[in-house]
């Protein structure tokens, strides 16, 4: 089992879908949400995902691709 | 960790013990190191810090680790010059430049990890690691050798050679990663969470960033124990900006200065500027972007510390400002020709921005200012290589002379 902390961001036209819910039901992960926000032209949540690591990684993949942005919680780690 | 207490949140002020964590267990907010200041300054005075080591470790009472014996190379404590040359070119009479392109590994990374690696032995951790396209990974691979410790060093697959000749010398594990910017970024965090090395800027990254307000301290010290009116800082993640901001206030609080009164000005690259562009749409969300500068060293897309950084200049009255990649390069041959200091991308940056607010007008000619140089130019040469144009002569004298007449 995995535990992945991550902050989604999503631009406006995607504020409105249900895509974390979509998430847990599409694949064996629990969300768990623990910070969020929503502004004029965007939205971000950070929230951890707990399940099969594979199952995780497949969820991200299909949350990308749905065009949320995913970054580990801690920002960028690659540095210059 | 003689005068630090425990790790607090920033975001929900929950308290943890000291441990190398760098998210709050509640909310995931980034934990930054608290310090018992009155024992700080019970153990400091200004001649106390005189009679320190000429390195960042004369301010060990105000760093979150054991100073008595660091993983050291004798970062720090690096020239403060008078830029007469560069600042008449400006317009500008009080003109320095903090230079740290002359650390053990020509940045200020030196700094950061030296209390990481520092952190990091004595967590009793084995190994140090860390993601990087350039300067980190030199500082990572030579504080390991210096600690005997193992060193990791994830690079993207694709990066060039000799980008990390500098770090590969001292013999780390490389580790090149088959994929984009992001993949590298998450495959670290993953690992960082799964193995019990000591990521410096993940799972120590408390202790990692206070040694940026070393640059602080000694720029005050430097200056006569004063902050100067303005500082010129370049910024990736908005770290080392706001623990300077740090380091001026600390030393204010243990009564070694009068209270800073420094405007501070954030300096980035075009091409990765996403605290400029939330400070220029006054707000204090930052949009992640994908970077796409020569600027490497501060191709940060989503930066950890944007949101603090936005609140600091709105602290100080500080600015943002922005600068393209010609500009950058303009400005490095500009420092180079007029004060002899061969800065990288980054400090290309820096310059730049320092041009724009002298000319915008927002640095007056007598204010007191300082432009912070974080890199070596020997880093990213590549940008300029178009300054090498010999003039090309026979092997003869008068080949010599008249070419020294057309001059």
């Amino acid at each position: 089992m995995a535990n992945v902390k991550v902050r989604f961001t999503f631009k406006p036209d995607l504020i409105k879908d249900p895509l974390i819910w979509s998430l847990g039901r599409e694949f064996e992960i629990t969300t768990n949400i623990r910070r969020a926000n929503v502004v004029e032209d965007q939205g971000w949540v950070v929230l951890e995902l707990d399940g099969d690591k594979q199952e995780i990684d497949r969820g991200i993949a299909w949350i990308k691709e749905r065009g949320v942005r995913v970054d580990a919680v801690e920002g960028d780690v690659i540095e210059g | 960790m003689a005068n630090t207490t425990v790790h607090k949140c920033k975001e929900c002020s929950r308290e943890y013990p000291l441990s190398p964590m760098n998210v709050c267990d509640f909310c995931f907010g980034p934990v930054e190191v608290q310090y018992d200041y009155d024992a700080i300054q019970e153990a400091v005075t200004r001649e106390s810090i005189q009679a320190g080591p000429h390195s960042m470790w004369r301010y060990a009472e105000f760093l979150p680790v054991d100073g008595s014996n660091p993983v050291d190379l004798n970062a720090g404590f690096t020239p403060l010059v008078k830029a007469d040359r560069l600042g008449k070119l400006l317009g500008l009479n009080n003109l320095y430049l903090k230079n740290d392109s002359v650390n053990p590994t020509f940045s200020f990374k030196d700094r950061v990890v030296a209390v990481a690696s520092t952190a990091a032995r004595d967590f009793g951790f084995d190994t140090i690691a860390c993601a990087s396209t350039g300067n980190l990974a030199g500082s990572v691979a030579a504080h390991a050798a210096k600690a005997g410790m193992k060193g990791f060093v994830f690079i993207p697959a694709d990066l060039e050679i000799g980008k990390v000749i500098g770090a590969a010398i001292y013999g780390p594990t490389m580790v090149a990663v088959k994929g984009n910017y992001d993949d590298v970024n998450r495959l670290c965090s993953e690992i960082a969470d799964q193995y019990r090395w000591a990521f410096v800027n993940i799972n120590v990254r408390p202790f990692y960033s206070e040694g940026s307000k070393t640059l602080g301290y000694e720029v005050a010290e430097q200056l006569g124990w004063r902050t100067p009116d303005h500082a010129v800082i370049p910024s990736a993640s908005g770290s080392m900006f706001t623990k300077i901001w740090k380091g001026y206030n600390e030393f204010h609080r243990v009564g070694l200065i009068d209270k800073p009164k420094t405007k501070m000005h954030m300096a980035q690259p075009v091409g990765s500027s996403p605290i400029v562009t939330a400070y220029d749409e006054g707000t204090k969300e930052i949009r992640p972007i994908r970077p796409q500068t020569i600027a490497k060293s501060l191709a940060i897309g989503n930066p950890a510390d944007g949101y603090y950084g936005l609140n600091v200049i709105e602290e100080t009255g500080g600015t943002a400002h922005a600068v393209p990649d010609e500009v950058i390069i303009e400005s490095m041959q500009i420092l180079a020709e007029t004060e002899g200091i061969f800065t990288e991308t980054a400090g290309g940056v820096t310059i730049g921005v320092l041009r724009a607010l002298a000319q915008e007008g927002t640095i007056k000619p007598d204010e007191l200012t300082v432009a912070y140089i974080t890199g070596n130019g020997l880093k990213t040469q590549e940008v300029v290589e178009s300054v090498v144009n010999p003039i090309t002569i026979e092997p003869d004298f008068s080949a010599f002379e008249e070419a020294l007449k057309g001059l």
